[in-house]
């Protein structure tokens, strides 16, 4: 069996990857009212005529004295929580005038999150913090090449995180979709309104994952962040195979409930 | 997802026994699981197919909603500091920068489509060196012919696989698993037709016979998790031709 691992992980959960394919091809609901366009803003893209919160100088964060090492330190406040739509919005000020407020927000934010992810993934504490500030070294750099028509910031930062954990601890080369290969067979038109579901099915997602019980959800996350087939999965948390399967089952089907969608 | 239509374009995902398979593989492609030899099958079949890459793309919004769901873990004091004293001091962007994603291939079909567009997507040529042309052949007999690409130590292995137009390969079964997938030409068997991008999985409990199609020779990309256990390093289609 060893020898097929990677097969094994293939097979980890058929049913629960369905229904996770199932969940995200859900059809969209009707959007909330964050999603009301901003009046007055008819020229303006609608990711950027979304009525969002002023972001800056005035906002009371800790990062409000900008500079680096000005009004000083920068609380990791991991409580706070902020919504796509914020997320988007402080990208948006991060790419069109190096706000540092709004770089503060979203490194408080994400920073702990992407640690947390990084050591999940078998990195100590040390590499973990190193790895994000790359991240973040990146995140500040290429905001100007976020498209919130094709992600939600999460994902472009997951996406980010995920290939230079690769690149940092995986030997051989990372095989990587060029979207400029001539071979590329092109997808037919994109839905004009992805745009919203982008933040939206991030909300959404990570709304049902938080209501998921510790025991499922952490099965989830073994399953997606770890490079761990079922059998060790069951090994490592001391669970019948078939336990660890029928609770992932049950894990996609909360969120599916979770997300409205029966 | 059940049966996956057909389209005119080259590239679909068909639907095979195992079809199902493949959602597996294109989670632990967005999660970034998977090794390189199986990464790269992924990666050329992403590039002839649409809908796969975007259900790669709803994967990796999942990866995105489970990111903003971990409990966070705070950082040593300054991490900010240092953050921003590393950016200041100019350090140069190190995380790779094939994050855009996919979709905006769609401007620029036009000037691409009146040239044939090569056989081998680019992640294939890096390890070819070149377009099929360039692929390194090694016959292995009946005109049948491999170049492999990639060895790991758990004996995955990717490599590019030949067979004449309209030669049958011997009825077979597999000792492990095997994904192939169609780069020029086209092969039928049992289980269909396979043409460019098409995949077939077949493992232990799969017999068949592909018979690629009169003309162009039919060429793959392969992936197999067969256990190394014959001597030689071709020993396993060896080991199939001796079924014949």
């Amino acid at each position: 069996m060893d020898q097929c691992k990677p097969w094994a992980v293939i097979r980890f959960g058929e049913a629960v990857v369905m229904q996770v394919m199932n969940v995200l091809d859900a059809p969209k609901t009707v959007a909330d009212g964050l999603h009301r366009p901003h009046p007055g803003n008819g020229d303006m893209p609608p990711y950027f005529a979304v009525e969002r919160p002023r972001l800056g100088s005035n906002r009371g964060t800790a990062a409000s004295g900008g500079r680096a090492g000005g009004s000083g330190k920068v609380r990791e406040d991991t409580a706070v929580s902020l919504t796509p739509e914020i997320q988007a919005a402080l990208l948006h000020d991060i790419a069109t005038r190096g706000d540092r407020a709004a770089f503060a927000r979203l490194f408080a934010y994400f920073g702990p999150r992407l640690r947390a992810f990084l050591i999940r993934g078998g990195s100590d504490p040390v590499q973990a913090e190193e790895l994000t500030q790359d991240v973040f070294l990146s995140v500040w750099r290429r905001a100007d090449s976020f498209d919130p028509n094709q992600a939600s910031v999460a994902t472009w930062i997951f996406t980010i995180a995920r290939n230079r954990r690769i690149d940092v601890f995986r030997r051989g080369n990372r095989p990587a979709l060029d979207p400029d290969d001539p071979a590329l067979v092109p997808a037919p038109e994109t839905a004009p309104d992805d745009w919203l579901e982008a933040a939206q099915q991030s909300r959404r997602l990570s709304a049902a994952m938080k209501e998921l019980p510790e025991a499922q959800a952490s099965l989830l996350r073994m399953a997606f962040y770890e490079d761990k087939a079922h059998s060790e999965i069951a090994e490592e948390t001391g669970l019948p195979l078939g336990t660890v399967k029928s609770r992932l089952r049950l894990a996609i089907a909360k969120m599916r409930t979770g997300l409205g969608v029966v | 997802m059940m049966a996956v239509e057909k389209t005119q374009q080259d590239g679909q995902c068909i639907e095979t026994p195992t079809h199902h398979l493949a959602d597996e593989l294109l989670l632990d492609y967005a999660a970034g699981t998977l090794p390189e030899a199986v990464a790269l099958f992924v990666t050329a079949h992403l590039t002839l197919c649409p809908e796969c890459r975007a259900r790669v793309k709803r994967l990796e919004a999942l990866g995105g909603g489970l990111l903003e769901t971990m409990e966070p873990t705070a950082a040593e004091s300054g991490s900010f500091d240092a953050l921003m004293a590393r950016i200041e001091a100019g350090e140069p962007d190190i995380c790779a920068n094939d994050t855009r994603s996919a979709s905006e291939e769609t401007s620029e079909t036009s000037e691409t489509s009146e040239k044939t567009p090569p056989s081998l997507p680019r992640a294939l040529q890096h390890y070819v060196g070149g377009d099929v042309e360039a692929i390194n052949w090694q016959p292995i007999g009946l005109g049948v012919a491999i170049a492999d690409l990639v060895i790991d130590r758990s004996g995955l292995r990717a490599f590019m696989l030949k067979v004449p137009g309209g030669r049958k390969v011997p009825k077979h079964t597999h000792c492990g698993n095997e994904y192939v997938m169609v780069l020029e030409g086209a092969f039928n068997d049992e289980f269909g037709h396979f043409g460019r991008g098409d995949i077939e999985i077949a493992d232990g409990e799969v017999e068949h016979q592909p018979i690629a199609e009169p003309g162009t020779d039919c060429i793959c990309l392969a992936v197999t998790d067969a256990p190394l256990r014959i001597t030689g390093p071709f020993g396993w289609l060896f080991n199939r031709m001796s079924k014949l």
